[in-house]
């Protein structure tokens, strides 16, 4: 270094509340960042490999302790204080070969043993555990980890400071607390002789650095002997800091001291500066013998020993930058040096502040020499600040330029990204994608050789990030030329799906148009492809899900407009890439489907031979589709939803197709399914998909070929030989809901139809024929019913069962058949009163219906029932519920609304 | 049965002055009523000479000269013999400090060869089956402050190979300048010891720069004496390499107990000294002394 050089660094201290400075004696304000902030990135920092030591000597420093208690107060402490010393005489240990972690935990130990030690009543020994803590930070052998070292053993003093602090509190605070704002007078004798005991000892320590150290940790207890104790120590130990040969050591010591001091007196300004000073006096020792043949001995080059000083100096200029007035010095030392100071200055000092003088920051870094200080260190920190702060708008691009310059010319590949990764925030912030795309080339450029990029993945996505945080325009994001290859860059199989995640989110999250750009969705679609590739046998099932909604969110967002085949052809595409995610295979039927009801819409219901065609394409799309995936309900559903598609689209043999289909796979539902990672019975999502199913078939035409009711049938057989569970109703009830359909087939007039599509009413036309093969199909399953319904009469336990299942037929015959027949009539009354035989039936629905049955009655063509069915049944009904309800509440009853015939099987289509 | 006697003294410091009146309590703690046959409470002052044991063999002549010399002694019955309830009992006391004759009432001091020492001594008298009791506790004097003010005499100086005594190799000597001086020599004992030291030059880094606070104790008289000195505490200063030109502090806290105003008498004396001590890398060890005076104000 060449110690000739002569540099003046102007520094001026930003005057923040100058008025108010007054009255500012206490605590700091919030805007002062404390020194917790600092811990973990410090502790994260500075790292070491090689393995470390603590040296501990309990209680074997003989100088130490003059004092067999040194107050006459203490013969009990004198005894207690001997026995401790032939407890721990000599137990001198020596750890050595420690990892990192092992020195933090060992570290911890000693933090905790500090707490017992005091728990217990043994201050002398917590003094001896601090004391020998602080001894350690003599140690400045792995000089690398000292800042480490040095958060971790300050915790320790901190503590006990706080413990000591707390304990003479607490004697004051009797009868009544002591408030915040004490003053001595306020302060009994016991606690101030205590409090005195403490410096007395400590005064009597032998090491210099201990004593500082301690002394300094119960600064804020000469609040109870006198009032300008605090300032006379401050200075004090600000002066006796000076006898700390070690360059560094010495300076964080002084950076505990203004965090002390911070703490408990932030207006005492003068010793901060002191400190400031003293500090930059000491500098010329860093080019002394001592200190070169230490770095030498550890094998340190004197850019990385200057990094070891930036966090205290960064810290005590904090201090002395909070609030502070106007204040002017010039330096004088050699470019390291200043260099150092620097950089604690952006760093310490409000981004506003540097940002407003960027350019001159950037000259005066430009004047330091490489062989100091490293420069991409300062203007990482400058960018820091300009991160946050923004510069005066002229002067943006030359300092984008300026600090690019010097950015690009650094050698490592660790320290290029750490400073450039900083610097990408600025060029976001006030740039255009050109700029942008000249970053991401350069970072390209410098990362790729030796797989550089390797080492470095945080700081490349942490580029992206940033990136996506300014750019939300995915026309120009993608349109940067760079940033598909600067993608290309993660090679680590999970860094790169995280990357290509969270540009997902923020596409789906920003991107509210529908697109059809062929940049985006090239770049999207190969992005997309990247989290699916990534996906294997030992994904975890959240994962898939949430990689399945990204592209679900992609697939959604395209759209070609007017263009329905290349619509078309994008999802075969995405069918091919997204295999081996389902959630993204029923979106894509799902969307194929919503494009074929788009052609009709578009082509008012009515196709022309081409689009005709076209649906017919969209049809083939999912019938191929649909069994690929491995859930059966996704299967059915989908198969049910593109058959209804496929009819309303005219394409009937297609929609046969997929309705055979669904049935051809209904055997293989299981009993029971997993949802939510629970066995759940399949028993009632398969009722009402069959329900579904039926009352889409009444409006599906019969095949020529195949008979009449091809469909149900099939759909009634599989029923059939399906094994349901056991003691379950489920087959018959499906038999008693297939009934209505059967009744809807036998009117003349359909109760809804699919336009443009002849359903079996205009095909058979009321054939009598085809109306006797319903008639057979009825009575078949009407006679399974009932020989059901005597099967579970044989068991007591299934009378409930029963009852309701009569009930239900009840209600169908009721609703749906021609009670003039005298046998069906006959049948109807006896199934009421099976229902009500055993008591189980709800009282409120019977009244309901016996209501629903006189007001039909008294329609036209309707008074066959009063005439069969109300003499058997009012009688039964208030034979049996005279005792359950008054009369009022009939009455009351007979004003509810009733059900019809028409909207019961609206009801039903409605599920449709 | 447990009975527990405690002394407690008024001041939390325990610090008397000649002339003032030591006050306090006694605390008896017992679950059930105590037979006592009196108790008494007694205040002595002493002042303790040793021979260290290389001058015991020359003045055994004058052994008798060494026996403890009282100062002050007193006693009062506090109680007749009678019954102390259950439960805590306090008896208040108060004593005068008042020295015996034309005595002078020392101030308290710890040392090795020479202890004064001030204490309480609280017995109670029992039937033949229990114990009797008794406690003692230590109480502090300081002596009066004294009434002619102090001059402080400052002191300046200089260290180099050359001003070295008694030193054998003075040509193998490295090179060094050290200069430095301290505030006063004639020290209130209830402030520091302060002054300044700066290494203005020195081949050889510097190990450590220390304090080492001396205690010179005299017994005899005038057939003879014998003189001890010994350390009571050392001090760190300055710990490595320290920058050259830089003045660094001399602080140091005279320790309680252990110090005490120089004392002069006919049977004994105590003074104190303080060296500074620079230890080079090298283990070369320079030290400087300084005679103190210490007095209380």
């Amino acid at each position: 270094m060449t110690q000739s050089c002569f540099f003046k660094v102007m520094l001026c201290f930003q005057d923040l509340g100058r008025k108010k400075r007054e009255k500012e004696e206490e605590a700091v304000g919030p805007d002062f960042e404390p020194w917790s902030a600092k811990r973990g990135e410090i502790l994260a920092r500075f790292t070491t490999t090689e393995k470390l030591s603590i040296n501990l000597c309990m209680g074997s420093d003989k100088g130490k302790a003059p004092s067999p208690g040194s107050s006459a107060v203490s013969e009990k402490v004198r005894t207690r204080l001997e026995e401790l010393d032939d407890l721990e005489e000599g137990s001198q240990r020596e750890l050595l070969n420690l990892s990192q972690q092992d020195y933090a935990n060992r570290i911890e130990e000693l933090n905790q043993s500090l707490k017992e030690a005091w728990a217990s009543d043994q201050k002398v020994k917590a003094l001896k555990i601090v004391i020998q803590c602080s001894k350690l930070l003599s140690d400045t052998s792995v000089i690398q980890f000292y800042p480490s070292k040095f958060v971790l053993i300050t915790d320790i003093l901190d503590t006990f400071g706080r413990l000591v602090y707390d304990r003479i509190w607490t004697m004051c605070s009797d009868p009544r607390p002591l408030p915040d704002s004490f003053t001595v007078e306020d302060v009994n004798d016991t606690a101030k002789e205590t409090c005195l005991n403490w410096f007395f000892k400590i005064a009597s320590i032998r090491e210099l650095l201990p004593r500082l150290y301690v002394e300094a940790a119960i600064l804020k207890c000469n609040r109870f002997l006198n009032k300008s104790g605090i300032q006379e120590t401050l200075s004090r130990l600000t002066a006796m800091i000076r006898g700390i040969g070690d360059p560094l050591v010495a300076a964080y010591t002084r950076a505990y001291l203004c965090r002390v001091g911070m703490e408990v007196a932030p207006h005492l300004k003068d010793s901060l500066n002191r400190n400031f000073f003293d500090l930059l006096g000491t500098f010329r020792q860093i080019s002394g013998e001592s200190v070169q043949n230490q770095l030498v001995v550890q094998r340190v080059e004197v850019p990385e020993y200057l990094t070891l000083y930036s966090p205290a100096i960064s810290w005590i200029l904090q201090c002395i930058a909070y609030r502070a007035p106007e204040a002017r010095t010039s330096v004088n030392g050699d470019d390291g040096e200043i260099a150092l100071l620097l950089n604690s200055v952006m760093r310490a000092f409000r981004p506003e502040f540097v940002a407003a003088r960027a350019t001159d920051f950037i000259g005066m870094i430009k004047d330091c020499d490489e062989a100091g200080f490293p420069k991409h260190l300062l203007f990482g920190s400058l960018g820091r600040s300009l991160a946050c702060a923004d510069p005066p708008e002229s002067e943006r691009l030359t300092i984008l330029n300026e600090a690019w310059k010097v950015i690009t010319k650094v050698r490592s590949p660790q320290d290029y990204i750490n400073c450039a990764e900083i610097w990408v925030e600025f060029t976001c912030r006030h740039f255009t994608k050109r700029e942008v795309n000249t970053v991401l080339a350069d970072i390209i450029k410098h990362m790729t050789p030796d797989r550089a990029f390797e080492d470095a993945y945080p700081q490349l996505q942490s580029v992206i990030r940033k990136i996506l945080t300014y750019f939300h325009d995915f026309s120009v994001l993608f349109s940067m030329e760079r940033f598909l290859p600067f993608l290309d860059m993660f090679q680590k199989d999970s860094v790169r799906v995280e990357v290509c995640r969270s540009i997902m989110e923020v596409f789906i999250r920003h991107q509210v148009e529908p697109t059809r750009d062929p940049v985006i969705l090239n770049a999207m679609l190969h992005i997309c492809k990247t989290m699916h590739d990534s996906v294997n046998a030992l994904t975890l099932e959240d994962e898939k899900r949430s990689l399945a909604l990204l592209i679900i969110g992609f697939i959604r967002m395209v759209c070609f407009g007017r263009d329905f085949e290349q619509q078309l052809s994008f999802c075969v595409e995405a069918r091919a890439t997204f295999c081996n995610l389902e959630p993204v295979l029923v979106q894509l039927i799902h969307t194929v489907n919503q494009l074929a009801m788009e052609t009709s819409r578009v082509m008012r219901g009515s196709h022309s031979r081409k689009t005709a065609a076209f649906v017919r394409a969209c049809a083939a799309y999912s019938f191929i589709t649909i069994p690929s995936l491995s859930s059966i309900f996704s299967r059915l559903s989908l198969y049910l939803l593109s058959g209804q598609v496929a009819l309303a689209n005219q394409c009937l043999s297609q929609a046969d197709a997929f309705l055979k289909a669904a049935v051809s796979i209904l055997p293989e539902v299981p009993r029971s399914i997993s949802i939510d990672g629970k066995l759940r019975s399949s028993e009632s999502f398969l009722l009402d998909f069959i329900n579904n199913f039926l009352a889409t078939l009444l409006v599906v035409p019969d095949h020529p070929e195949h008979g009449v009711l091809y469909l149900v049938r099939g759909l009634l057989n599989m029923v059939q030989d399906y094994t349901w569970e056991d003691n379950s109703d489920a087959k018959v009830r499906v038999y008693v809901s297939a009934l209505p359909l059967l009744a809807a087939m036998s009117q003349e007039t359909y109760l809804y139809s699919i336009p443009k599509v002849d359903s079996n009413e205009t095909l058979y036309g009321g054939d009598p024929k085809f109306l006797s093969e319903i008639n057979k199909l009825c009575e078949t399953l009407i006679g399974q019913i009932l020989d059901h319904l005597k099967a579970l009469g044989r068991d007591e336990q299934s009378t409930r069962r029963q009852g309701a299942l009569a009930f239900s037929l009840f209600g169908v015959l009721l609703a749906h058949g021609d009670l003039r027949n005298n046998k069906l009539s006959q049948l109807a009354v006896n199934l009421w009163n099976l229902s009500h035989k055993h008591g189980y039936c709800d009282t409120r629905i019977s009244v309901r219906t016996l209501e629903y049955v006189k007001h039909q009655a008294q329609q036209p063509d309707m008074t066959h029932l009063s005439d069969t069915v109300q003499s058997h049944i009012t009688g039964l009904l208030l034979g049996i519920f005279s005792t359950d309800i008054g009369t009022i509440d009939i009455l009351a009853l007979v004003y509810l609304p009733l059900p019809c015939k028409a909207t019961t099987l609206s009801h039903q289509s409605r599920q449709c | 049965m447990s009975v527990s006697l405690d002394i407690r003294l008024k001041r939390a410091n325990k610090v008397y002055h000649e002339g003032e009146v030591v006050a306090g309590v006694i605390l008896l703690v017992c679950k059930e009523p105590l037979q006592h046959h009196g108790i008494s409470l007694s205040m002595e002052g002493l002042v303790n000479l040793q021979l260290s044991s290389k001058s015991v063999g020359v003045f055994e002549a004058f052994y008798n000269s060494v026996k403890p010399i009282q100062l002050i002694s007193s006693n009062i019955e506090v109680a007749r013999a009678g019954k102390v309830p259950g439960g805590k009992t306090e008896i208040p006391f108060e004593f005068p400090l008042n020295s015996k004759g034309n005595k002078i009432l020392y101030e308290t001091y710890h040392g090795v060869f020479v202890n004064i020492q001030y204490s309480l001594r609280c017995d109670m008298k029992r039937s033949l089956l229990a114990k009797d009791l008794s406690r003692n506790c230590e109480f502090i004097v300081h002596c009066q402050p004294q009434k002619a003010k102090v001059v402080p005499t400052p002191v300046n100086f200089t260290i180099t190979p050359d001003t070295l005594q008694n030193s054998r190799e003075r040509t193998s000597l490295p090179k060094f300048l050290i200069r430095g001086h301290l505030d006063a020599t004639n020290c209130v004992i209830s402030q520091p010891l302060t002054g300044e030291v700066v290494v203005e030059n020195s081949d050889v880094p510097i190990k450590s720069i220390e304090l080492q606070l001396v205690r010179v104790e005299t017994c005899g008289c005038a057939e003879g004496y014998a003189r001890d000195a010994t350390e009571i505490q050392n001090i760190q200063i300055a710990e490595g390499d320290v920058c050259h030109g830089l003045s660094i502090p001399i602080y140091m806290v005279f320790p309680r107990l252990f110090t005490c105003p120089t004392l002069e008498t006919t049977n004994f004396k105590v003074e104190f000294e303080v060296n500074i001590v620079i230890v080079l890398h090298d283990d070369h060890l320079i030290t400087e002394n300084f005679p103190l005076k210490l007095c209380r104000v």
